[in-house]
């Protein structure tokens, strides 16, 4: 049996549906994370799982029980908010404590516990400061701590990492993964950012206008993104319409070689910046080099067709990389090459 | 299921809005309509011709005149004095910054018949004027116009100023990279976004003194009465009702008008400004202009402010300490008691209404914090602020009127006094928690109910320890408020158990050196009571607690 259900979970602001008809299941130490671009349903998703956001049709299952009746107070879930909305009358030891006090726990079983969490989270004795004097990184993990402190069954994460910055973020992603891994915590996490979602997630759930667009591995959803959208908003830009025949695809870049066993007639082709091969100008498809951005391990190569066919991105070293205004052929690789749909 | 949710919300805010509704209703509502009916209704029914007779008396014209003017007047003489105070204390970081600001707002709690006994002793007969130059403002408007500025500096200074000091500096900055000069990034950015809290601060100013009773009860002598003396003077001296029930509807009307402007631009105020911590945008003074303006500023408030305060209190020690002892004779024939009870009595009184205005206050407050509210709750906003403008007078008389007989005969009872003065406490209470309230970030409760705190805890938890500080300001400018209240008080306190603002004006109606010093050693009693009440308070003053 799932810890989480939702059962054609439906949440209308006015004729709009943020949530329409949504399933989604999450077992027992699980981490599930949801991407999806801003305004896509997901922080009311979380909402409407914590009891803070009631449902117009649908259930929510916490354990197999129906939790209509069930008030946010008395659902036993955790949820770190995007801006962690830490109380700023209490100290660091006094936000922690919040949810044990909530539940009757003693003062020497509050302090235990309290300290226990600060170690977890990696601010060991830190339960006097202020919170007003914390970083945005410690703040994070107070957050953290207020939200395991009283054993939640689900914790729910609304852009754990939203606010910090990238350096910061990609550690904090390592050390929650191996925080969730050793407590066996059930984790439903939304984020926008692609990286901290496959970073973070044993399963990623896209969403894209209040429905699920696609849910799979992180390696499942990557190598084989469900449609158009999910391609786009996962960043990449080589994505056209092509008839499929065999193994070869008719697309507005011309004839290009599809993988065996892809899908047949009319589909829509994603070809990896990694499947775009520069070679010399008089072979291939000729194109124009518009610009060309860096990348830490790569250059991107925006690559005009000379037929005023659809733009395309190309990953490629540095030292090869040509100038902006060179005029290149291209060919494609079958292996980089993805007939969705 | 969103929809029950709903329903218990709007149950929720029907039931907190239900205590201070039925409050309004018994000890504003009935009162007022119960002595404007008296005055209009006859054995054959309404007599509404006398809205005509009365207003179109040479004399009632010539009051409805002189009210006006002296608001507009006043208003513009406030404005004139008090914006560039405004920008110094927004803008201009110095040495006592706090302390002045707490200083200038002392006037506004202070007892009118305080304010009016000060500027006796300054500009009156025997005032330090007439002392050093021979010069007596008491039979002039001026003495009026005067108090009236000294008593509304702090709502103007409060009111912009606080807006001001909140108002971005790097917008006008961002102007000055578009092209525009200092003074055109002044006029194009920071002028606009300042005006309608200008406009508040006017409207309101206009208000107290279109209604002003105390300040001309006592400087205007026979000449100068606005439309509140006038329906004192109707109602207490000549009992003509019919002729003081027209007043007060006159009065009532012109009241709505400003509240429901001054509701308009509270609102546009609100609107979208970005608002920044005021700790961050006051600088040193530069240059000589702004040198000047200080000093300017801080002069006016010297002479202005402190000076009528200075001579009131120098006047009651001139004959040592003797009026001060005279307080405590009880037979100097102006009362049954001696004055000095009604120090006692006042503290007693303010007490009761202070508890009373910060209930009803507060639970009106959490009901218009709801932040579902409708136009129905607006309406409620709106009501809340017609104490400040409708005639106190009229409220002290219609209390006589209308809570005499069964079921609520109160007649006899000392609650009363409390009680209407806590009718003009509340608007202070729901204005100084609403922004409070409504600051509080909803997703602060969210997180505590996910961790597990119920509905109540929630707002023991969240909540309170956040509006404690505003509360407790609340409470004091209702205790302030109570402490001044004149025109009710006057009618309903009992000669045995009188009002510290009452035993003043009683002081000074009756002739001879010892009831004048007396008057002024009783008001600087008072005076130091109500500044010590807000002297604690500016201590606990947040940046978030109201404007007014």
């Amino acid at each position: 049996m799932p810890l989480l259900e939702l059962d054609a979970a439906t949440v209308r602001f006015g004729a709009r549906a943020v949530l329409d008809a949504v399933d989604l299941t999450v077992d027992e130490h699980e981490v599930v994370c949801v991407l999806g671009p801003s305004g896509s349903g997901k922080s009311t998703l979380l909402r409407a799982v914590a009891g803070l956001q009631p449902l117009g049709a649908g259930r929510v299952l916490l354990g197999g029980q129906d939790q209509a009746r069930v008030p946010a107070h008395q659902r036993g879930v955790g949820l770190m908010f995007q801006d962690h909305q830490l109380f700023p009358q209490r100290d660091v030891g006094g936000n922690v404590a919040f949810g044990l006090r909530m539940r009757g726990a003693g003062k020497e079983q509050q302090a235990a516990r309290v300290g226990e969490l600060l170690e977890l989270v990696g601010l060991p004795g830190a339960a006097r400061r202020a919170v007003a004097g914390l970083s945005g990184g410690e703040q994070q993990r107070v957050a953290l701590a207020r939200a395991l402190a009283p054993r939640p069954r689900l914790l729910m994460l609304d852009e754990p990492l939203g606010q910090l910055d990238r350096s910061l973020r990609e550690r904090l992603v390592v050390e929650l993964r191996e925080l969730f891994g050793r407590l066996g915590t059930t984790v439903l996490a939304v984020t926008h950012d692609q990286g901290e979602a496959f970073a973070l997630a044993d399963r990623v759930v896209v969403m894209r206008d209040g429905r699920i667009a696609q849910s799979g591995t992180p390696l499942d959803v990557w190598q084989r993104p469900a449609d158009e959208f999910v391609a786009r908003f996962l960043g990449f830009g080589n994505v056209v319409p092509a008839t499929v025949e065999g193994a070869a695809a008719v697309t507005p870049w011309g004839k290009l070689p599809v993988p065996e066993g892809s899908g047949q007639g009319t589909r829509t082709l994603l070809v990896r910046p990694a499947g775009v091969r520069l070679v010399a100008a008089d072979a291939g498809l000729p194109c124009t080099v518009a610009a060309r951005t860096f990348q830490g391990t790569h250059v991107t190569v925006h690559l005009q067709p000379e037929d005023g066919g659809p733009r395309l991105e190309a990953a490629c070293a540095l030292r090869r990389a040509p100038a902006a205004g060179d005029t290149v052929g291209v060919e494609f690789d079958a292996t980089e090459t993805v007939v969705l749909d | 299921m969103a929809a029950a949710a709903g329903r218990r919300a709007g149950a929720v805010r029907l039931g907190l809005m239900l205590g201070p509704v039925a409050f309004f209703a018994v000890f504003f509502a009935w009162p007022v309509a119960a002595i404007v009916t008296r005055g209009l209704k006859t054995d054959g029914g309404w007599r509404f011709g006398r809205v005509a007779d009365v207003v179109g008396q040479s004399d009632i014209r010539h009051v409805l005149w002189f009210t006006t003017w002296q608001a507009l007047a006043s208003t513009a003489l406030t404005l004139l004095v008090a914006l560039p105070a405004a920008y110094v204390f927004a803008r201009l970081d110095f040495p006592g910054r706090q302390v002045l600001r707490a200083v200038v707002t002392v006037p506004f709690v202070l007892p009118t018949v305080v304010v009016g006994t000060a500027f006796l002793a300054l500009v009156g007969r025997g005032g330090l004027l007439d002392e050093l130059w021979g010069v007596r403002l008491d039979t002039t408007v001026w003495a009026i116009l005067l108090a009236h500025v000294f008593f509304n500096y702090a709502v103007v200074v409060r009111t912009v100023g606080g807006l001001w000091s909140q108002l971005d500096p790097r917008q006008e900055e961002a102007a000055r990279m578009l092209g525009a000069s200092p003074t055109a990034a002044w006029r194009k950015v920071t002028l606009p976004a300042l005006a309608p809290a200008v406009a508040a601060a006017a409207l309101m100013v206009f208000l107290f003194t279109f209604t002003s009773f105390g300040v001309v009860q006592i400087l205007g002598g026979p000449t100068f009465a606005t439309l509140e003396v006038e329906i004192y003077r109707q109602t207490s001296e000549i009992f003509d009702l019919s002729t003081a029930a027209v007043l007060t509807l006159v009065q009532f009307v012109a009241v709505g008008a400003i509240l429901a402007v001054h509701a308009w631009t509270v609102r546009r105020r609100e609107s979208a400004l970005r608002l920044v911590d005021p700790s961050v945008t006051a600088r040193r003074p530069r240059g000589a202009g702004q040198w000047a303006l200080l000093t300017g500023v801080l002069a006016t408030v010297a002479v202005l402010l402190l000076l009528p305060l200075a001579v009131l209190v120098r006047r009651s020690f001139d004959g040592g300490l003797g009026y001060y002892r005279a307080l405590g004779d009880a037979d100097g024939g102006t009362f049954l008691v001696a004055p000095i009870e009604s120090v006692v009595n006042s503290l007693e009184y303010a007490v009761v209404a202070t508890a009373v205005a910060v209930l009803v206050g507060g639970l009106a407050a959490a009901a218009l914090a709801r932040r579902d509210a409708g136009r129905l709750v607006r309406g409620f906003d709106a009501l809340l602020m017609l104490p400040l403008g409708v005639s106190a007078v009229t409220v002290g008389f219609g209390f006589l009127i209308a809570l005499d007989k069964p079921p609520l005969d109160l007649r006899q009872s000392w609650i009363l006094v409390p009680l209407a003065q806590a009718l003009v406490g509340v608007p202070f209470v729901v204005r100084t928690m609403l922004p409070v309230l409504r600051a509080v970030d909803g997703r602060l409760r969210e997180a505590a109910a996910v961790l597990g705190a119920s509905p109540w805890r929630v707002w023991r938890e969240v909540d309170l320890p956040m509006v404690r500080r505003a509360l407790l300001v609340a409470a004091g400018f209702a205790f302030a408020v109570s402490l001044g209240e004149f025109g009710a008080t006057v009618f309903i306190a009992r000669p045995d158990n009188p009002t510290l603002p009452v035993a003043v004006a009683r002081l000074l109606s009756r002739p001879g050196d010892l009831n004048y010093g007396q008057a002024m050693a009783l008001s600087t009693i008072l005076m130091v009571v109500c500044a010590v009440a807000l002297l604690v308070l500016e201590r606990l003053r947040t940046d978030r607690t109201g404007e007014f």
